[in-house]
């Protein structure tokens, strides 16, 4: 079956996303449970040991606290209560952290850092797996073993007030709630008015058992602002008279009716240092918890340190304090300074509840439980107790009762921490059958795009698929007949879930007959490869291709782009990387230009009927050729000599002067966003731009951009598309304006901030209005066949309609990178690309580097917390899935996006030759599968990493997106080349 | 003839890599608490200096290329400002690059610098020594199958050599080793004396050891 290169291209990347997809779904496995959980529900609570002797205490304990208020913050770290901002700000906190009846710790959380595994931890006590952090946009029903649920099935009336998450996560548990959604971070009032003016009402009621807020303005603040602004002092303030009215309403009610109730100050997770969380600095791992009752005594003088506890503590303890059974999943110990002040007797049961649990959980998890080292302490411990109950019913002597009790709690604070520890240590397995699946497709296809290079470069730019004799081959029935038993093998015999194994065996059956036919499609075009090359070598007419500078240098930059991939840290500042790529190629193009120009004029004297034989063979040669231009042609002074010498002056001392303008655009954008880990925290012009002070540069700033944007763009749109282009950009503004970021002239007073649900709409029918234009244009030119420039203008369209949506979903300060990168597309194609007539392959490759360095100059990192999620909101009034997760994927990955589609309309404008697209695509497929594949396979070596979660999941996550991408716009290319030969 | 270039070309490498290492040991008689890594602004003004002075010393014993027939003081004078000129503006023109490939504007601009100098001392001086300051034969030299003597071959290796040490230097800028050698330099020239040095001499040996078969 004849291909052609385009389409085969598309064809490889779409099959590699069905195997990334597999290899991701098989590297982040849902976490191990203990089984059967919830039927599990009824069973009664592990009596207490008795050593012979029959005690009566077979019954869960009686709860400890009559009511508990669990008091969130969001993004409480750990300094802004014990640190210098909590004694300044927080003066009640202080005030009982240091003198009061409170216990205080400092709970770290584990990753990933974000809210709604957080919430999840603290109330099933589990460590939830990393991609929650992925389902956290639409947060599903919790249906774990859990706190909550125990508590109302415990009869306790739950109240609810704050972040939306909860009541998605705990729907019908709660007698009252009111959520508020966490989504427009730019609100840092309201959000917590909404949750405060309930409160009331409330601590006057007396109807209920348990009440949760949770505070998200400290966090958005964080975000919009950073953890040293000044309106971070202001909320820890509010906070702390918020706290200060629940405990004394509190106490009050205690004088009333003699039980202890329970006060819980925590936070989800901590703030790094510019703001963000989602990865693992300390500042986002450690957060405050402080826990007041007025059981607990304080002796005068009695200094606590904030001991350094688990996060997943929190739900043991509260299982306890509120007399339930812990829940099943937890791996969290008790947080023994609450039971201080009990009996001994109970102090014992408590932490046996606990050891019974965390061992049984060990039990379902740990084949070989019964040599860890926690579980014999348990048992230790257990016996002991035994012992203890005994003499205690016979009544024995109090103080050799008292050492004992005393020997007897330290064996179970030994036994819980160790139990604890390798609990959490037991990361979920990974599922290495679909990982190995996966990775096996992904490479095929990767070897057989590397396989097929010559053929797809051709001129022709067609290649000989071999599908049909493989299918009847030998060798394809054979490895199909070896992976069908391998996967009965592996499938019956494998012990920890498998999802290749779960899948249905038509679906597995497909993938299997996939995988052996590319086996024998690459064996075959192996085959085809080592035959040619030996009738190549004969043939010594063939000459050998001669590489310019600029094609070494592509190519170790891809191949050091790739092999950095292994090291965390460069993963983290993959910005680096990027940025010294494209000023290298800059510098090279420059060096280029140069030679070109400088030694012609020098050359030109004596050589000159020389010179002009070449043009005119070149000419010729171009003419012959002009329906495809070879990378294997030897390119270098020759091609370029004739291109340039028809420049006028000005032009050319545009073409001396462009890679400076550009490295300096470069530049200018570097400091527009600091990126990464190691250097994120020094001052950029982004950070400069959104405080609030400098709120008129901003607007100024914004309005130029879109200025400058908007003659950038029109250049080649129809009348209608730059007419509605310019209303768009307006629309922008008024958008910006409406949700407060940047100002009107006009309009010196601040007005009430809106969700500018309008304008964004706006701008969206401008949108769609512009992509429609430019497809309507790209259908008439396939119908009609006539006109070339009908379908440059469409693909234009396409192309600025992308822009528009961009500058509407870009925050007012990355405006600038869309002015940059379109500033630079501009410079590029005018005096660098049609001078210098860089083959297809070569531009592509130059694009796609730009691309990258883009996504960075976003402000984009390989770490999820930058991801600007507020950009799916746009337009929205509130989450709808589908658009959400479009927009916010475009907004992140738009650099990418927009420079692969300038590639498109830049090459269907320019080249002569139909084979320049199919090239490009082949090219873009290629460049982008390289660093996925070797990535892949770095991934499954590194699997046991220290940084597997905080560093190579997310930049595999990435990865996995940018894949999808790529094929998005593979296919689309390849529909352009089609329309483009039917044309 | 051949020969004795080559010779002579071993002699003069072996010199300038002794003049770094003299200019490591020499100022830690004279000067207290001096380090590379410590004292790294200084280490690079020294050293920057001994390159120099080694590379005009041999120009003038070995003059590899005969020297031109004007021969007159005047001539001499504008000849050898030029260079001066010349050098500067390399080391401007250096600075720049670095600044566009990432090194901060105002903050560390003396590092910068220094950076930016002695890097054209491994690349212009020579040039300077050997072509003199005539941009035409630099073109001709640093363009493929330009060069017409082996001293011409030798220049053209060190000094795309430096570049590309230079531009490996860059490489552990990224990790995070926390070494003492990675702190001081910012963005680019992370790239850190020691490496440097260890390139220079590694790039300094290898077209001798090619001449030389």
């Amino acid at each position: 079956m004849r291909l052609g290169s385009g389409a085969f291209a598309a064809c490889c990347v779409v099959i590699e996303v069905l195997g990334v997809a597999l290899f991701l779904r098989g590297f982040f496995p849902a976490p191990v449970r203990s089984s059967s959980r919830a039927e599990q529900r009824a069973e009664p609570a592990a009596p207490e040991p008795s050593a012979g002797a029959s005690s009566n205490w077979t019954k869960l304990p009686p709860p400890l606290f009559k009511k508990v208020v669990i008091m969130l913050i969001d993004g409480l770290r750990d300094d802004f209560v014990f640190g210098s901002k909590g004694v300044k700000f927080m003066p009640y906190t202080t005030y009982l952290v240091e003198k009061g009846a409170s216990h205080s710790f400092v709970a770290e959380a584990k990753l990933p850092t974000v809210t709604m595994p957080r919430i999840k931890a603290l109330m099933t006590g589990s460590l939830p797996g990393f991609i929650d952090v992925v389902r956290n946009l639409n947060s599903p029903e919790l249906l774990e073993d859990n706190v909550i649920t125990q508590a109302k099935a415990a009869g306790k009336r739950i109240i609810f007030y704050g972040d939306e998450t909860w009541v998605k996560l705990f729907p019908k548990h709660f007698v009252e709630y009111d959520g508020t959604t966490s989504f427009f971070v730019s609100d840092y009032t309201e959000v917590d008015d909404n949750v405060t003016r309930h409160l009331d009402k409330v601590l006057k009621r007396g109807d209920w058992d348990m009440l949760i807020l949770h505070y998200l303005g400290l966090d958005h603040i964080g975000h919009v602002s950073g953890p040293s602004s000044p309106l971070i002092g202001h909320k820890l303030r509010e906070m702390d008279s918020i706290l200060m009215k629940i405990h004394t309403s509190l106490l009050s009610e205690e004088r009333e009716t003699l039980v202890p109730n329970l006060l819980v100050l925590c936070g989800d997770h901590g703030m790094s240092e510019t703001g963000g969380h989602g990865a693992s600095s300390m500042e986002e791992l450690n957060t405050a918890l402080i826990l007041i009752s007025s059981a607990f005594e304080r002796k005068p003088g009695d200094i606590r340190r904030p001991k350094h506890v688990q996060q997943t503590d929190l739900a043991a303890t509260l299982a306890i304090g509120l007399g339930l059974p812990i829940p099943g999943n937890s791996v969290g110990s008790l947080l023994f300074p609450t039971v201080e002040g009990r009996p001994v007797r109970e102090q014992l049961r408590f932490l046996h509840l606990n050891a019974v649990q965390l061992s049984k959980l060990l039990q379902e998890n740990v084949p070989s439980y019964e040599k860890e080292p926690g579980f014999e302490q348990f048992k230790m411990s257990e016996r002991l107790h035994g012992n203890w109950i005994r003499l205690y019913l016979e009544e024995n002597n109090s103080e050799v009762l008292f050492n004992l009790g005393a020997k007897v709690r330290r064996q179970y604070l030994d036994a819980l921490r160790t139990l604890s520890l390798s609990l959490s240590r037991q990361v979920a397995q990974y599922d290495i059958y679909s990982m190995l699946v996966g990775t096996v497709v992904v490479l095929e296809v990767l070897s057989l795009l590397l396989l097929s290079i010559p053929e797809a470069l051709s001129n022709k730019a067609e290649l000989e698929v071999p599908l049909w004799s493989p299918v009847f081959s030998l060798l394809f029935y054979l490895t199909l007949l070896v992976l069908s038993a391998l996967h009965v093998i592996v499938c019956t015999s494998a012990e920890s879930s498998c999802y290749f194994c779960g899948l249905s065996w038509l679906t597995a059956g497909g993938v299997m007959v996939l995988v052996s036919a590319l086996l024998c499609a690459v064996v075959s075009a192996l085959a085809k490869t080592f035959g040619d090359g030996k009738f190549l070598s004969k043939n010594p007419a063939h000459p050998k291709p001669r590489w310019s500078e600029l094609d070494v240098l592509i190519l170790l930059g891809t191949m050091g782009h790739v092999l950095s991939l292994g090291a965390s840290s460069f993963i983290e500042e993959e910005h680096q990387t990027w940025y010294f790529l494209i000023n290298t190629l800059c510098l090279a193009l420059c060096h280029e230009i140069y030679r070109n120009c400088l030694l012609r004029d020098d050359s030109e004297p004596q050589q000159c009927p020389h010179v002009e034989e070449e043009f005119i063979r070149t000419a010729a040669a171009l003419q012959d050729r002009s329906t495809g231009c070879d990378t294997l042609e030897p390119h270098g002074v020759s091609r370029s000599l004739t291109s340039l010498d028809t420049l006028r002056g000005y032009e050319k001392w545009m073409v001396l002067a462009s890679p400076w303008v550009i490295l300096t655009c470069c530049r200018l954008l570097r400091s527009l966003n600091q990126t990464g880990v190691q250097w994120a925290h020094r001052p950029d012009l982004g950070h400069w731009l959104t405080s609030s002070d400098h709120k008129a540069e901003l607007s100024v700033l914004t309005a130029l951009s879109l200025i400058v944007i908007f003659a950038l763009v029109q250049r080649k749109c129809s009348l209608t598309s730059k007419v509605a282009l310019a209303l768009g950009l307006l629309g922008v503004y008024c958008y910006r304006a409406a949700i407060g970021n940047v100002l009107f002239p006009w309009q010196r007073d601040s007005k009430d901030i809106s969700k500018g649900v309008i304008e964004a709409r706006f701008v969206h029918v401008f949108v769609l209005g512009i992509l429609f234009t430019g497809t309507k244009d790209l259908l008439k030119s396939q119908v009609i066949a006539t006109d070339v420039t009908i379908k440059t203008v469409g693909l234009w369209e396409i192309y600025s309609g992308l822009v528009l949506l961009a500058a509407l979903l870009f925050r007012p300060h990355n405006l600038p990178v869309l002015v940059f990168s379109l500033l630079i597309q501009t410079i590029m194609t005018k005096f660098i690309w049609k001078p210098l007539r860089h083959d297809a392959a070569e531009i592509t490759i130059m694009h796609y580097w730009f691309g990258q360095a883009f996504f960075y100059f976003q402000g984009n990192s390989n770490n999820i917390a930058t991801v600007d999620i507020s950009a799916g909101f746009v337009g929205l009034d509130t989450y709808i899935e589908v658009p959400a997760v479009f927009l916010t994927a475009f907004a992140t990955f738009a650099g990418p996006v927009l420079w692969a589609s300038h590639l498109v309309s830049f090459l269907s404008s320019e080249t002569s030759s139909g084979s320049a697209l199919s090239h490009a695509c082949f090219c873009y497929a290629l460049i982008c599968s390289f660093p996925v594949s070797a990535y892949i396979i770095l991934v499954t070596s590194l699997r046991y990493h220290l940084f597997i979660w905080s560093v190579f999941s997310p930049k595999l996550l990435y990865e996995g997106m940018h894949i999808l991408i790529t094929a998005a716009i593979c296919v689309f290319f390849t529909a352009m080349d089609q329309t483009n030969t039917k044309a | 003839m051949k020969d004795t270039d080559i010779k002579r070309l071993l002699y003069t490498h072996l010199l300038c890599i002794f003049s770094i290492i003299l200019s490591i040991c020499i100022p830690s008689f004279f000067l207290e608490n001096f380090s590379i890594l410590e004292t790294h602004l200084t280490w690079l003004c020294i050293c920057s200096v001994f390159v120099t002075a080694v590379n005009l010393v041999l120009y003038l014993i070995v003059k590899p290329n005969a020297s031109s027939k004007r021969s007159s003081i005047s001539y001499k004078v504008t000849r050898f400002l030029k260079c001066c000129i010349y050098f500067l503006m390399s080391c401007f023109f250096f600075h720049v690059i670095f600044v566009l490939y990432g090194a901060p504007l105002i903050e560390l601009v003396l590092e910068t610098f220094l950076f930016a100098v002695i890097l054209s001392t491994f690349t212009t001086v020579p040039c300077l020594c050997l072509l003199g300051p005539n941009i035409k034969a630099w073109l001709r030299v640093f363009s493929r199958n330009g060069v017409t003597s082996i001293w011409e071959n030798s220049l053209q290796i060190t000094t795309i050599s430096s570049f590309i040490g230079t531009w490996l230097g860059a490489f552990p800028i990224p990790l995070d080793w926390e070494r003492p050698w990675q702190i001081y330099l910012f963005i680019h020239e992370r790239h850190t004396e020691r490496q440097r040095h260890r390139q220079r001499e590694k790039h300094r040996r290898e077209p001798d050891v090619g001449l030389d078969r």
